[in-house]
């Protein structure tokens, strides 16, 4: 029980978040991170685990995310059956794909998974009479508060990291392993490695399939530009995989709150405390420093990434007793 | 019907012929030796049987059964483990769940994969290493990792490919004795080697080859006076002198 205080005491945190916090800018800032907490699991299965890169998470994530709205645009069922409905079309959408793709091994498989990504939105954009096009669809919400869409998110969340956990403990974890260490000696293990790839990539898809119905029911309005995005979830779904540690099951929970924050923090100038600063001084320096740091908040998760990638290559979590060593190594020179 | 029989196997790599012809059965309980200069396919022979190459043609029979054209990792749940001569090991998984990974193969529960990794394990001698990382093992280690992981496959054959290549003195002995270990826990086994001390000792028969094809088979003592042998290791000149 002990290795899992932490985890109860975070769950614990989470639950109470929207009833402590009645922002509803910060509950919003959670339900991003909480979004891809799922994607980042998802994206961390296959390619953290099995180790066949995932570049085209937006693939999934559009289409879970078109489902939903299809539902309601074309069917005028709810939205929220898009939920179990988007996972069961992304699922269906993984399985042929992972059993034509997956016999390109390494950085092959990864251009084939951009392929379908670009497939899709470029689908989405011209099939003009399903998609309504670079139009988008708009999907009525229905709760006005943000606190129903927490904790929906929050069970995603959690449902998402759970079975990332019981997967790698079992034999299917054991396999997904193998597979990403050494395809050729799995196979000669006994290891079907065809299908258990395929395995890790229907769960994959599953989730973020799951993440992309919640997104559109949560924003109310999609359109082929934002959901199959290649720098707004597919690299964003790897980013989010490699800070918080490629290959732990912690790890995507870690990395959505850091890339969440950090975005924030950038583009917010500091949650506005610059824009305070500088209508406070009066000081042209801060204003213009101000608009500059908004605008490059894109450029500061790069530097980001650059930084984890040379300090933390395993990540936040995967080198988290590194980074603890440095950490205090600080605090006790702060102490002489 | 044989053991294991191998039926005319050739293999084509464009047009040099890597396997020629190559006919040759093991029976059960046996050790059989695979020797031959570099070069000369005794690892390609294996890629086939393991099914890691197609055959160009001929027929491979198992218990019985033709095993040829099935998948890699079909052929290893029918019972053929093997290790590579080029170690393969899961390097970012710690020796155990190397082991397990294989265990996997003829239990579903996690409890008795462990206990077979872990039996394995023992019976090979690394339980000292249990814990550590695969990539941190030294190379002997890793090569007795190889077959403690085609071991917890349970298989009734096991290739063995340069088992031995490497190792120092002391530790050929002891790998020697680990092969002697695994034969008479019942395991048929064909093994690879340069090494003539490991294969003259443990060798109930021999296969030689040469560019591919076969060159003698028979006992060891027949095989290491047939002259075909002797020139294909020591040159032409070195037999005439002889």
């Amino acid at each position: 029980m002990k290795q899992y205080s932490g985890a109860i005491l975070l769950l614990a945190v989470m639950l109470v978040f929207p009833l402590a916090v009645q922002d509803a800018y910060y509950q919003h800032l959670m339900i991003l991170v909480l979004l891809w907490v799922a994607i980042g699991s998802g994206w961390n299965l296959i390619s953290g685990y099995a180790g066949q890169v995932l570049f085209g998470a937006a693939a999934f994530f559009g289409v879970g995310a078109y489902t939903a709205a299809l539902l309601s645009h074309k069917l005028g069922i709810s939205a929220w059956w898009g939920l179990p409905l988007g996972a069961v079309i992304t699922f269906a959408l993984a399985l042929p794909f992972g059993w034509v793709c997956f016999r390109l091994r390494g950085p092959y498989f990864a251009l084939a998974t951009l392929a379908l990504n670009e497939i899709f939105r470029h689908i989405a954009t011209i099939w003009e009479s399903l998609t309504e096009g670079m139009v988008g669809i708009l999907v009525m919400q229905t709760f006005v508060s943000k606190v129903p869409y927490y904790y929906i998110a929050l069970g995603i969340a959690v449902a998402s990291v759970l079975t990332v956990e019981i997967v790698v403990r079992s034999r299917w974890g054991y396999y997904f392993v193998s597979i990403r260490e050494d395809q050729d000696a799995a196979e000669s293990l006994g290891i079907d490695t065809l299908r258990y790839k395929s395995v890790a990539l229907c769960l994959s898809s599953c989730m973020i399939g799951l993440a992309g119905a919640l997104y559109t029911n949560y924003m109310g309005f999609i359109d082929p530009r934002v959901v199959f995005s290649l720098h707004d979830v597919s690299i964003a779904a790897i980013l989010v995989g490699i800070i918080g540690g490629v290959g732990t099951v912690s790890g995507p929970a870690v990395g959505a709150f850091i890339m969440v924050a950090v975005m924030e923090i950038f583009r917010s100038g500091g949650f506005g405390f610059l824009g305070k600063l500088s209508s406070a001084t009066g000081s042209p320096f801060v204003a213009t420093l101000t608009k500059y740091i908004s605008e490059a908040h894109v450029l500061s998760f790069g530097l980001l990434v650059i930084f984890v990638i040379l300090y933390l290559p395993n990540g936040v979590v995967g080198d988290w007793p590194i980074l603890k060593k440095k950490l205090l190594f600080w605090r006790r020179q702060a102490t002489v | 019907m044989a053991f294991f029989e191998a039926k005319n196997i050739t293999k084509f790599f464009g047009g040099l012929a890597a396997v020629n012809g190559v006919n040759f059965r093991v029976e059960q309980g046996q050790t059989y030796g695979l020797i031959g200069p570099n070069g000369s396919g005794k690892t390609t022979i294996f890629n086939l049987i393991n099914g890691y190459f197609p055959l160009t043609t001929g027929e491979i029979y198992f218990g019985g059964r033709k095993i040829s054209g099935l998948k890699t990792y079909r052929i290893c749940q029918e019972g053929i483990g093997r290790t590579f001569q080029v170690v393969k090991p899961l390097k970012r998984m710690t020796v155990l769940d190397n082991v397990v990974a294989s265990a996997f193969l003829r239990t579903r529960s996690k409890r008795e994969a462990v206990r077979l990794a872990e039996e394995t394990i023992a019976f090979c001698g690394l339980t000292a290493h249990k814990d550590k990382l695969a990539k941190s093992l030294p190379i002997a280690s890793r090569k007795r990792l190889e077959i403690t992981r085609a071991l917890a496959t349970k298989p009734k054959l096991l290739l063995l490919d340069e088992t031995a290549a490497g190792l120092n003195p002391s530790e050929v002995d002891e790998a020697i004795r680990l092969i002697r270990k695994i034969n008479e826990s019942g395991i048929t086994i064909i093994i690879v080697e340069h090494i003539m001390k490991v294969i003259m000792t443990i060798s109930d028969r021999i296969l030689a080859i040469n560019h591919g094809m076969v060159i003698a088979e028979g006992t060891p003592a027949e095989v290491a006076s047939n002259h075909e042998v002797v020139a294909a290791y020591l040159g032409e000149d070195y037999d005439a002198q002889s």
